[in-house]
């Protein structure tokens, strides 16, 4: 059993506070530099569904202290930070008195399962395609197919995702427009239910997963060109072992695990194409809630969201450095 | 490396005329940079130029104001759900609010590039300012621009600049870009960085730093060129990653607000029902530039990556 070293810990364990800690500091100071008022855009809507709002000072000075925009600005800082560390963003400005961690908490899993069952599926597919390319038994339509295929890895899913919405929910209505399940069914562990999530999740899911897969593909045929050449495959193959174990047992598990650092260096630009994703499907997870915020000028939400979808990508990172030793024991962490 | 092995070469038997033109035929064509993916990679990428410029010179721009043409026509040969057919008034149709899509193409194409090439031009050059700092101060000044490369590298810029431009309203494309920039420099430092620490070992730099070569001509002289491939291919993904960004802040509703960006029009087709409605070439146009844009730069790209990684060359 590798042991991961102190010195390595610390380090990584520094970065991912330092990230945390700048994160929240810069979401913290830039509504500050605006000119922007939150606590008068609030009133202003109060002002527009009432008509006219009496003793104005009182509620604005109320509606300041509530933000936790009133006091002096070291004092508003290290609460605001305390508050952070506890989840505690304050109350959604649009839809009033709901504090923001519960609407985050409502919007959560549906992000976090889309992201996890797209991810699964581009890492095994992208990984096996990027193997047959290397591979010289694979079918000759292989070898063509993948890289012409290759050229959708640099779209943006947004994209890939207008494109799959038109043609298989507009135009052919298989599947729902937009929406994480149906109306007519209960949220619940029902089988309607499960599949009436399945039917909404498949296209934003697919969307991701086309434009995705050949990061993997490309990163797995390097890593594979330098495993074919290896000693030990050599062998393997004289020993005259079945051709498709050698690849699945020699070459593949051997240059499958850089690949999983790769991830951690990814994973940023997939949040953020997947807030994307959610926001043109209406997906009921963060994006869309990330995305009526800034329709409603909801700040709360907005800062809150942008926290908690920072703080993932930076645990996520943490957590790849750290179980990838035990992984792949022949990395040792002497000076990382 | 190819070059000087041929000049020995040729340089041992005086050759022929005719041998000299088959060498500078050949060697015309066996130069890296003659690389066909980098050649249409850079084509596409001038195409949209090209489209924005001509565009300028040879179509009346005035149509991209609200309201200035007929309501959602569709291009040339197609038919909308009202039955109206396109005319060539408006060749590629309009949108919603009767702007024309051509002038809204030709003024919005070349803003998604130009963010993206400011951005990741001022971050290029932070990086390699910053990269070179790190590989040759080291110390102290090392650790802070590794850890504050690692912790920015961590956060996705996205979400940042969401809450800055939601606490700001609208921004300018310049001002889009300056912030972009913010988020683009650490992986050239990064890289860099890298680089700089292992050539600083090697023997050509160490010779160098013998014969009494000063700091700026041991980077510039010494350094600078074998980074340059490296360069290339980190300032390429960059302008991609900025421009998935700024695209991506367009189509939440935010970036400018006054000037045609692709992304804001594909914005505006999704909230106005575009894909229900059938009104295809309103958020389809947009898509397919941007999509040309993306695959331009892969192709940049790639063709980077065999220009310097000769083994590739010979997989393909």
């Amino acid at each position: 059993m590798p042991v991961i070293p102190a010195a390595y810990l610390k380090n990584r364990l520094i970065t991912l506070v330092l990230t945390v800690l700048i994160a929240a500091t810069l979401i913290w100071i830039i509504p500050r530099l605006s000119p922007v008022d939150p606590a008068e855009i609030a009133l202003g809507r109060m002002a527009s569904g009432a008509g006219t709002v009496a003793n104005s000072d009182e509620i604005l000075a109320q509606l300041r202290a509530s933000m936790g925009i009133d006091g002096p600005l070291i004092w508003q800082y290290l609460s605001y930070i305390g508050n952070v560390l506890r989840f505690d963003f304050g109350l959604s400005t649009a839809s009033f008195p709901t504090p923001v961690s519960s609407l985050i908490a409502a919007a959560l899993p549906w992000t976090l399962g889309l992201m996890i069952l797209s991810l699964v599926i581009t890492f095994l597919i992208g990984n096996l395609l990027g193997a047959l390319m290397v591979w010289d038994r694979s079918p000759k339509l292989v070898r063509v197919a993948i890289p012409a295929a290759m050229v959708f890895t640099s779209i943006p899913p947004i994209l890939s995702g207008l494109l799959l919405m038109w043609v298989f929910a507009a135009k052919l209505r298989w599947f729902p427009l937009t929406g994480a399940y149906g109306l007519t069914v209960e949220p619940g562990w029902s089988l309607d239910f499960i599949l009436s999530v399945l039917h909404h999740g498949f296209l934003p899911a697919l969307s991701i997963v086309i434009v995705t897969f050949g990061f993997w593909a490309l990163g797995m045929r390097g890593l594979m060109i330098t495993v074919q050449g290896e000693d030990y495959v050599k062998l393997a193959e004289a020993k005259g072992l079945r051709p498709r174990y050698v690849l699945y047992r020699y070459m593949i598990r051997n240059a499958i695990l850089p690949q999983i650092t790769a991830f951690a260096l990814k994973i940023g630009l997939l949040v953020a194409g997947q807030v994307l994703v959610e926001r043109i499907f209406a997906y009921n997870g963060m994006g869309k809630l990330l995305y009526d915020a800034i329709l409603n000028q909801d700040f709360p939400v907005i800062q809150g969201v942008s926290f908690v979808i920072i703080l993932m990508t930076a645990i996520s990172v943490f957590l790849v450095d750290l179980l990838y030793p035990f992984i792949d024991p022949r990395i040792r962490h002497d000076s990382a | 490396m190819t070059r000087t092995s041929s000049e020995a070469q040729s340089g041992r038997t005086p050759p022929s005329r005719a041998d000299r033109r088959q060498t500078r035929r050949l060697r015309r064509f066996d130069s890296p940079w003659m690389n066909p993916k980098l050649f249409w990679g850079l084509g596409l990428l001038l195409g949209i130029v090209a489209i924005g410029l001509l565009g300028r010179l040879f179509w009346n721009l005035d149509l991209v104001f609200t309201g200035s043409n007929t309501l959602k026509l569709p291009p040339v040969g197609f038919e909308n759900l009202r039955r109206q057919e396109g005319t060539w008034i408006n060749p590629l149709g309009t949108d919603g609010s009767g702007r024309d899509m051509l002038a809204l193409i030709i003024m919005g194409a070349p803003n998604s590039l130009f963010v993206g090439l400011l951005a990741s031009l001022i971050g290029m050059t932070t990086g390699i300012v910053l990269g070179f700092t790190a590989g040759f101060v080291g110390g102290r000044v090392d650790d802070t621009i590794r850890v504050l490369s690692d912790v920015m590298i961590t956060i996705p810029p996205l979400l940042i600049l969401v809450v800055f431009q939601s606490a700001f309203g609208d921004v300018s494309l310049t001002m889009m870009a300056l912030l972009i920039a913010g988020f683009v420099w650490q992986s050239p430092t990064r890289l860099i960085r890298a680089q700089v620490l292992s050539m600083k070992r090697s023997g050509y730099v160490q010779m160098a730093q013998l014969s009494g070569a000063s700091v700026p001509h041991i980077m510039f002289r010494e350094m600078m060129p074998n980074l340059v491939p490296y360069l290339f291919g980190s300032f390429i993904a960059s302008v991609t990653t900025a421009i998935v960004t700024a695209v991506g802040l367009e189509v939440l509703g935010l970036g400018p607000q006054r000037i045609p960006t692709l992304g804001r029009t594909i914005y505006e087709a999704i909230n106005a029902g575009a894909l229900i409605q059938n009104l295809w070439w309103w958020w389809g146009l947009p898509t397919l530039l941007l999509g040309v844009m993306f695959i331009g730069l892969l192709l940049i790209n790639l063709g980077l990556d065999e220009v310097s990684n000769p083994r590739l060359r010979k997989l393909s």
